[in-house]
């Protein structure tokens, strides 16, 4: 199968979980609080692809498998569903009104967590065309795009934190997203040790 | 539900009736704001159908304490409901509730403490001497969502009468009944179990206070706290504990099992107070379930007028 075909699939399998909320709410499906679960559920789904997302390189390097063509879309299907969310929070929780969204943002630590990690994901989404990366560079970019790695940290404070007493699926996506970000820290600083190594033999 | 709240018009006393007027303006407005800004498909998808069960409880008497707000429909009570003894979403209940309580089992209230006519009784026996009616509420969940439930039930105080507690009985503690076989949430530690609430002698003996034993004219469900619960409808939903086994008379104050919990989060008090954030929440607003925006709460969830002398001079920032 050529790769723009397999795009395509998953395009359109993405779009499943919306499709699932629209259905639910024009069926009444969704229970006696639809905005709430509306909230929850576009908030669940962006970190879920918040995780696939992560995946891709783990799933390269250990299981030796490319993934990456697939990258920039489950990036973007993040961006699309903390929108969908935020929207809904924005527009059904507050009804846009202004004052009170910055005062709930001051007020509310999740609140004011959820914000800055949409805000963080704004600049990778804006920087996800071919253009934008030969425009920044490749370094550059990827150092831009480590952002990521605050923004799956941050939902999962956010998801952590707003959750009222039973913290068992928060801490679900901890440790997923621990064990996601877990090998890059390794390399990391494997690398680093590498490299000090190097410098001291070349002296 | 519509016959019984005609039966009562004219019997209203002018709060209720102002109340009523605002709550049309606000409806009014909601109303607009919706038609101007959502499709009619969403729109049309919140109000959902209700398949209203015939009552069971005959010669309800019906009371003034009732709102005439249009009550939240018999679905949405009762399959969106907190009761962490069944799961902690609010799903669970509905599903896991269907055979609680254990009909073959009785179900025992013990009353005790600083009294001195304390006794144990099956449920029956309990509930007997009192008459019951039909109290329309509006309920107001700590996490920013309302409803108006038609709870059957009869006041506390005549309750605690019967009991006579002596002159060191200055609380009521609640305790809900301890049983993870029937209670299937008890076996994860989510709360200190079993559930405790407790009341201020005078909030208790307060005429709005009652134990109910049913809604919409029928017993109490399983995921409603059956088959007998608090109700305090100026007071955030958790105060108003769920299949209560024993009543008990004490001199200090019950630490209930969400200020053991949370107690930066949850106080003794916990009265329905806009000005009185949530570190989660926000409490000035509320959604009424089956509304598409939110409404402003009021003090006391809007009772001020029986309820606001119980707590003159009191910091109720404080004392949340
Ligand atoms: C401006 C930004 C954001 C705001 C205002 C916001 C607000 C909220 C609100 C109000 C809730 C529902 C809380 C409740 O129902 O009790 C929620 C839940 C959630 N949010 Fe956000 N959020 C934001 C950004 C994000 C982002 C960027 C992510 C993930 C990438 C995210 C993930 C979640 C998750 C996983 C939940 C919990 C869902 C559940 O309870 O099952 N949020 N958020």
């Amino acid at each position: 199968m050529p790769v723009p075909k397999q795009k395509l699939i998953l395009f359109i399998i993405s779009l499943l979980p919306l499709a699932w909320m629209i259905i639910g709410l024009l069926t009444n499906q969704l229970g006696a609080n639809p905005i709430e679960t509306l909230t929850r559920d576009s908030g669940l789904w962006a970190l879920r692809f918040l995780c696939l997302t992560l995946a891709i390189t783990p799933i390269r390097w250990f299981f030796d498998i490319n993934l990456v063509p697939f990258r920039r879309m489950l990036g973007l299907y993040v961006f699309f569903y903390a929108t969908l969310h935020m929207l809904l929070y924005l527009g059904l929780d507050q009804f846009f009104d202004l004052s009170e969204i910055i005062k709930d943002i001051i007020k509310r630590p999740f609140i004011t967590i959820g914000f800055f990690t949409y805000s963080a994901l704004i600049p990778l989404a804006i920087t996800s065309n071919n253009k934008m990366v030969k425009r920044l560079g490749g370094r550059r970019w990827k150092k831009l795009h480590r952002l990521t790695y605050f923004i799956a940290i941050a939902s999962t404070v956010h998801f952590y934190m707003l959750v009222k007493q039973d913290k068992a699926e928060p801490l679900l996506y901890a440790v997923m997203v621990s064990a996601l970000l877990f090998p890059r820290l390794y390399r990391f600083f494997q690398r680093k040790i590498s490299q000090n190594k190097v410098i001291t033999v070349s002296k | 539900m519509h016959v019984i709240a005609k039966k009562r018009l004219g019997k209203m006393p002018a709060g209720e009736i102002t109340d009523h007027k605002l709550y049309l303006n606000r409806r009014q407005f909601i109303n607009a704001a919706t038609a101007i800004t959502t499709a009619s498909l969403l729109q049309s998808s919140l109000v959902r159908a209700a398949e209203t069960p015939e009552p069971t409880f005959t010669n309800l008497v019906t009371s003034n304490y009732s709102t005439q707000a249009s009550p939240t429909p018999f679905d949405a009570v009762t399959t969106y409901n907190n009761f962490y003894e069944f799961g902690t979403d609010k799903a669970s209940p509905a599903i896991l509730a269907t055979e609680f309580p254990d009909k073959t089992k009785p179900w025992h209230v013990t009353i005790d403490g600083e009294c001195d006519k304390p006794g144990q009784y099956d449920y029956d026996d309990l509930i007997r001497p009192f008459t019951l009616e039909e109290r329309i509420y509006r309920f107001r969940c700590v996490e920013g969502w309302s409803m108006v439930i038609p709870w059957v039930g009869f006041p506390l105080a005549d309750l605690i009468k019967r009991a006579q507690p002596n002159s060191k009985a200055k609380f009521v503690q609640f305790t809900t009944l301890y049983d993870p076989e029937q209670l299937p949430g008890q076996r994860r530690a989510v709360l200190d179990w079993p559930y405790i609430e407790g009341l201020r002698m005078d909030e208790a003996m307060n005429p709005l206070t009652i134990l109910s034993v049913g809604l919409y004219g029928r017993e109490l469900l399983g995921q409603n706290g059956a088959p007998i619960r608090l109700v305090v409808p100026w007071k955030y939903g958790f105060k108003s504990i769920k299949s209560i086994v024993n009543i008990r008379f004490v001199e200090t104050l019950p630490r209930s099992a969400w200020m053991k919990a949370g107690p930066r989060e949850y106080g003794f008090y916990s009265n329905v107070n806009p000005t009185v954030d949530h570190p989660r929440w926000s409490q000035s607003r509320e959604r009424r379930i089956g509304e598409l925006l939110k409404r402003k709460t009021e003090l006391f969830n809007g009772y001020g007028e029986h309820v606001a002398h119980l707590y003159t001079g009191m910091d109720l920032k404080k004392y949340f």
